[in-house]
């Protein structure tokens, strides 16, 4: 028989109304610092005319990846019909729009004239992938939208179309991300990007990214409101995690493998992954030690069959991780100089030829943790006006499998 | 003819120019003059290679209520066996003509063209050249400009439209050959020229001085080059000096694999 699951608003507590004043005052401080930093110009902040794109990116571009892989866990549910996610999608749903909404908020702080907003909405250069991501994101928010009230609605008339809405909130996310990747795919005349793999590559991002940053804020929401959250099904997604963290990083080893092999790419893949720089730190420890590794072990160990903490603090690695590789793939992609006489040693009083310094700037890191807190600041506003949040996870309720720890003894017997 | 007499008439070429581009109702047969003069100021260089100094016949007035000729295609030759490691004349006066001012190094300073100094490691062999916004025909960051504020005129010159510029940088990204600044502080009001508007919050970049082509001048820098070593013209006219320069010796581009299609060339790259 087919289980109906019951949604609740959140309950009204202290522990509620701590965080989310706390990520309104995370907020504002974030929109404060965009102001500074529109007022005074970027000279107060870390970028130049080299590293173009600094510490606001980082934070956007991560959440902007992290958005369409949380949606990820609503499509498991609706379009691979796996039953123990299928209560989680509307959460899964509204967390997407609200993390893209965070990154988007970043972005559109850090333009050099973000009052001009509505000529990015109305003057379109259709050649520009950064005009059809425009569009890919309203589109996200729109579909999502769609996919949520095919979930919520009360009407069955409506209810039947929640395969096909999710169907296709599933194939926007994926266009979505490829978009995304593209950005740094097509830049023809950088070495470190340049490649057709970056939007694969980013896809296996925003499966890990976005299931870490669910598993996060699913488990503070049950737990702070004192929701029962099995084992089990933490356990599960625990493992897909460990899946797709294991996928990203097969992505970027192709990456550098495959520039390793061009000659004229060689002296880029030394400078960045092996040069003992912050940048080779970052990839190597960062996403790969403590954003890949560590959280395969977490997930895949024993102790992850009993307790939530191993997978929580794998999802909080991963994220930690990410950064990292974005941090990575922007700042350091960027810190490498154009080569425009290749083979050759180049200075000029435009700083050709160097490799370029960026150290952040605080308000570049309070506007990106601003708009993490509006990230979640939505999810908390929603979770208490929107039934969106499932009264229990425990596994009996989830899947009665996970209960009896079935699945877990199969694989053992196996 | 001698190099000093050479000199002569190209400053003669270059006033007549000024003179003419300050009456409206320029009529053809003063065109047809001043394409006279500015033949006339062929400069004798070494090894057999000429180039001009101006090629003021191709920059002719145009009113201003006159669309711009989509038959153009505006570009420049750089002889690099001219320019010296030293000199900074065609940088100073785009400075000047532009109204930027960059200390060396800076991050932050916005700048359109600079010296760049190469040296080939394998053989020692140095060499200096300026580098500037290329006006490719593909140029890489009008493809990606969200906006369509990085922009191509319809006779070739690439630059930015200020007014529907977001400031995302992704044109800065995009550029191949790093033409392209952010303006990232206010610039007072004292250096601001009202041709070249930068605004903070802007990218901007060198625009060939359209200003001045529009009203048949040449570009600032190479108006300034003593050695005559900018020659500026239109590509797709086969009777221009450049053209026929162009036909006459091997030239190069930057980074020409990308399949930009710059427009500005030089006699020799390293």
């Amino acid at each position: 028989m087919k289980k109906r699951f019951h949604y609740e608003y959140l309950q009204a507590s202290v522990g509620y109304y701590t965080a989310l004043i706390g990520m309104g005052v995370l907020a504002l401080i974030g929109v404060a610092a965009a102001y500074y930093m529109e007022h005074h110009g970027h000279v107060v902040t870390g970028m130049t005319n080299e590293i173009v794109w600094g510490m606001p990116h980082v934070f956007a571009v991560f959440l902007i990846i992290a958005a369409s892989g949380v949606l990820n866990v609503a499509s498991i549910g609706t379009v691979f019909g796996k039953t123990p996610y299928k209560p989680l999608g509307r959460l899964s749903a509204v967390m997407a729009a609200a993390v893209l909404a965070g990154g988007l908020m970043i972005l559109v702080l850090d333009l050099g004239r973000p009052d001009r907003l509505i000529v990015a909405m109305t003057k379109y250069n259709f050649k520009s992938i950064f005009a059809w991501n425009i569009y890919l994101y309203n589109g996200f928010f729109a579909v999502v939208l769609l996919y949520l009230y095919t979930q919520m609605s009360q009407d069955f008339r409506v209810r039947r179309y929640y395969t096909a809405a999710g169907t296709l909130a599933f194939l926007w996310r994926l266009i979505l991300t490829t978009g995304t990747g593209s950005i740094f795919g097509w830049l023809v005349a950088r070495q470190p990007y340049d490649l057709a793999v970056f939007a694969p590559m980013f896809i296996a991002l925003s499966f890990s990214f976005g299931l870490a940053v669910f598993i996060l804020l699913m488990v503070a929401l049950m737990k702070g409101d004192e929701r029962p959250l099995g084992h089990g099904l933490v356990n599960r997604m625990g493992r897909l995690l460990g899946v797709f963290v294991a996928a990203a990083a097969y992505f970027t080893v192709v990456w550098w493998l495959t520039d390793l092999y061009a000659a004229e790419h060689r002296p880029m893949v030394g400078y960045l992954f092996f040069s003992g720089n912050v940048y080779s730190w970052l990839y190597w420890l960062g996403f790969i030690g403590l954003g890949t590794i560590a959280p395969l072990f977490l997930v895949f160990s024993r102790s992850a069959r009993s307790s939530v903490k191993p997978v929580v603090t794998a999802s909080l690695l991963t994220v930690l991780g990410g950064i990292s590789l974005v941090y990575f793939i922007i700042i350091g992609g960027q810190s490498y100089p154009l080569v425009l006489f290749p083979g050759k040693q180049v200075s000029s009083t435009y700083n050709d030829g160097a490799f370029y310094a960026y150290a952040p700037s605080m308000p570049e890191i309070l506007l990106g943790l601003g708009g993490m807190a509006v990230a979640v600041a939505i999810v908390l506003v929603a979770s208490k006006t929107l039934r969106i949040l499932p009264t229990t996870l425990a596994d009996a309720d989830v899947d009665p499998h996970l209960a009896t720890g079935e699945v877990a003894q199969m694989k053992k017997a196996a | 003819m001698s190099e000093q007499g050479a000199n002569r008439n190209a400053e003669k070429g270059r006033e007549d120019i000024h003179k003419a581009a300050s009456h409206d109702g320029m009529d053809e047969a003063r065109r047809e003059f001043l394409r006279n003069i500015a033949a006339a100021g062929v400069i004798s260089l070494g090894g057999g290679l000429t180039l001009l100094t101006m090629g003021g016949g191709e920059a002719l007035a145009k009113k201003p209520e006159e669309p711009l000729d989509p038959k153009k295609r505006w570009g420049m030759l750089i002889d690099t066996t001219k320019c010296s490691d030293g000199c900074q004349k065609c940088v100073d006066a785009c400075k000047q003509e532009n109204g930027w001012e960059a200390e060396p190094n800076s991050p932050h300073d916005v700048q359109w063209i600079r010296k760049v100094n190469v040296k080939d490691p394998a053989t020692g062999f140095m060499m200096s050249l300026p580098v500037m916004c290329q006006h490719c025909a593909n140029p890489p960051c009008v493809d990606v400009c969200p906006t369509g504020a990085s922009m191509q005129r319809a006779d070739g010159i690439v630059r930015v439209n200020m007014h529907i510029c977001i400031g995302c940088r992704y044109c800065m990204m995009a550029c191949p050959y790093k033409a392209r600044s952010f303006v990232h502080e206010d610039i007072p009001e004292e250096e601001k020229r009202f041709h070249a508007p930068m605004g903070k919050g802007c990218v901007t970049s060198c625009d060939f001085c359209a200003h001045r082509i529009d009203v048949g001048k040449i570009p600032a820098c190479a108006e300034a080059c003593p050695e005559g070593a900018m020659l500026f013209g239109d590509l797709n006219d086969p009777n221009s000096e450049l053209s026929k320069r162009l036909r006459e010796i091997p030239t190069y581009r930057i980074r020409e694999d990308l399949g930009t299609d710059n427009g500005i060339r030089y006699t020799r790259l390293p």
